[in-house]
């Protein structure tokens, strides 16, 4: 296996992050940047929300979310930089920095999530 | 070792073995530079390249998750500025384009799954259309649980 | 309906210039004819220095592959007619250096369809006395869409990560492996995935989708490597989960 690339490690991350990103995004995008600031719906209070983030196993789903959400865009956006742009010279430097920052983005995700609230 | 001239008589694997890195170099030969906007000459490059920007939009979302959970663990007067920030018109416009990103690489993303995962059951093969229903139906049931979780009594 | 049509050429002469031209020619507007047709008068009447690839005329022989008013086609497939009042402009192929005229060298994807192994690998032939190798129906259809491909390099125009990535195997080529990968007969998966699962096998590319779009045999390249990137990736996970397995 010496020649095959590292590739589908990545690839399994963008592509398991675009899935979830497709199916839960947009939903939670409209309630959170529109239907709850705006007062479509009943807005949860604070302590609802903090009592409903509070819990292992949501922390850890939330956790993995993010994530691949991260790396999802970690990797398509390296690539729309080499093609989009024409980077590919700057293959290591770009991959290092889009994996690099959404590594960076992650870990400070579960640093938030350990010791929430 | 004598070879005769011509594109064809010295193959790629020779070449390799000789340097790794060697392109075949007839000078007279024409390479284009292939355009730099290359994806504005046609709508569906155009299309593409908007469908790949949509990554920002998903990264973004994650950053802004995280941004909040960090807001409700600052407190409630935190968490009702960062309410009143969220309905201000610039961050509304911004928000309201981003979900439209968000939505672009939903639908685009569902309407390929079925090129990407074939099924089959024992041998027959799952159509694509069922797929494709499939995974639209998987949206439905998603964003039924994202709204009873977030809002949900 | 006009008597003539303009067809903008581009002409390479390298003995002449450095860069291409644009050389206009009338032809003759006729409802039947192809750009093909258009090609060939000029060739026969107006200038025979033209050069320019075609054999079959009939769409499966992937000869006649040029980008006709930016679209890659196959010119004996394309009706001049319907290419509006002109003028038409007619160009090489994308992604291959040009040799001369609307003649690219094409010997880059015929190094890359033979690094994938385009034909059945066997472990073992089955010998002779026990007869042909059966296949059901369903077993046919699981890679007869991508075995109709014509090796006429319209995706490869098309796609911009081959222009791009001089590395990327390419849509047709790609295709074809899968063609094999897929057929109940073959078992050399594990041979062209060494080729296939390098960066620039199968990675490069990022499902723009217009290799399926231009194709003339409706081959869907893009879907054989979407398919391919899935099976790849499974196949790394089980070796890096289980390596003692044999693939």
């Amino acid at each position: 296996m010496a020649k095959v690339s590292r590739e589908p490690f990545f690839w399994a991350m963008f592509s398991s992050g675009g899935m979830i990103a497709a199916l839960v995004l947009p939903a939670m995008a409209l309630l959170l940047w529109f239907a709850i600031p705006l007062g479509w719906v009943e807005a949860p209070s604070h302590a609802d929300l903090v009592t409903k983030i509070d819990r292992p196993l949501v922390k850890l789903a939330l956790f993995a979310f993010v994530v691949l959400l991260l790396f999802h865009w970690a990797h398509r956006f390296r690539f729309t930089l080499y093609d989009g742009l024409q980077l590919s010279h700057l293959y290591g430097l770009i991959a290092t920095v889009s994996y690099g920052s959404a590594t960076i983005l992650s870990l400070s995700a579960a640093y938030l999530l350990w010791s929430f609230p | 070792m004598n070879r005769p001239e011509g594109p064809n008589s010295f193959p790629r694997a020779d070449r390799a073995a000789v340097n790794p890195s060697y392109r075949l170099y007839h000078p007279k030969w024409y390479r284009e530079r292939y355009p730099i906007f290359w994806w504005l000459e046609r709508f569906a490059y155009g299309k593409f390249i908007t469908r790949e920007l949509t990554s920002l939009a998903v990264g973004y979302a994650a950053v802004l998750l995280m941004f909040e959970i960090w807001v409700l663990s600052e407190g409630q007067q935190a968490y009702t500025r960062f309410q009143e920030l969220l309905v201000s018109p610039p961050v509304l416009i911004f928000h309201g384009v981003g979900l439209l990103f968000l939505l672009f690489h939903s639908v685009t993303w569902l309407n390929l799954a079925p090129k990407a995962l074939v099924v089959h059951l024992g041998r027959k093969r799952i159509p694509d259309a069922a797929v494709l229903f499939g995974h639209y139906a998987a949206w439905l049931v998603a964003t039924a649980l994202v709204v009873w979780y977030l809002v949900g009594r | 309906m006009a008597d003539s049509i303009t067809l903008q050429i581009q002409r390479y002469r390298p003995e002449e210039e450095d860069e291409p031209v644009w050389q206009s020619f009338e032809v003759p507007r006729r409802d039947e004819w192809m750009v093909l047709d258009g090609l060939n008068y000029i060739k026969d009447n107006l200038d025979g220095s033209l050069s320019y690839r075609w054999a079959c005329r009939m769409g499966v022989c992937g000869s006649c592959g040029m980008v006709v008013n930016g679209e890659p086609v196959l010119t004996c497939a394309t009706y001049l007619s319907e290419l509006g009042p002109g003028p038409v402009r007619i160009e090489p192929l994308k992604g291959f250096p040009v040799v001369r005229d609307l003649v690219g060298d094409i010997q880059d994807f015929i190094d890359k369809l033979a690094s994938v192994k385009p034909w059945i690998i066997r472990d073992e032939e089955q010998p002779l006395s026990e007869g042909e190798y059966l296949q059901t129906p369903e077993e046919l259809a699981e890679y007869k869409q991508h075995s109709m491909c014509i090796n006429c390099m319209l995706c490869y125009s098309a796609c911009p990560i081959y222009a791009l990535e001089p590395d990327f195997i390419g849509p047709a080529a790609i295709a074809l492996a899968q063609r094999y990968n897929l057929d109940s007969r073959d078992q050399g998966a594990a041979q062209r995935m060494e080729v296939l699962s390098q960066h620039e096998g199968i990675w490069c590319c990022t499902f723009v989708g217009e290799c399926s779009v231009v194709c003339p045999k409706n081959v869907d390249p893009a879907a054989a490597i979407q398919r391919y990137k899935v099976k790849a990736t499974a196949e790394w996970f089980k070796s890096l989960l289980m390596p003692w397995s044999k693939r």
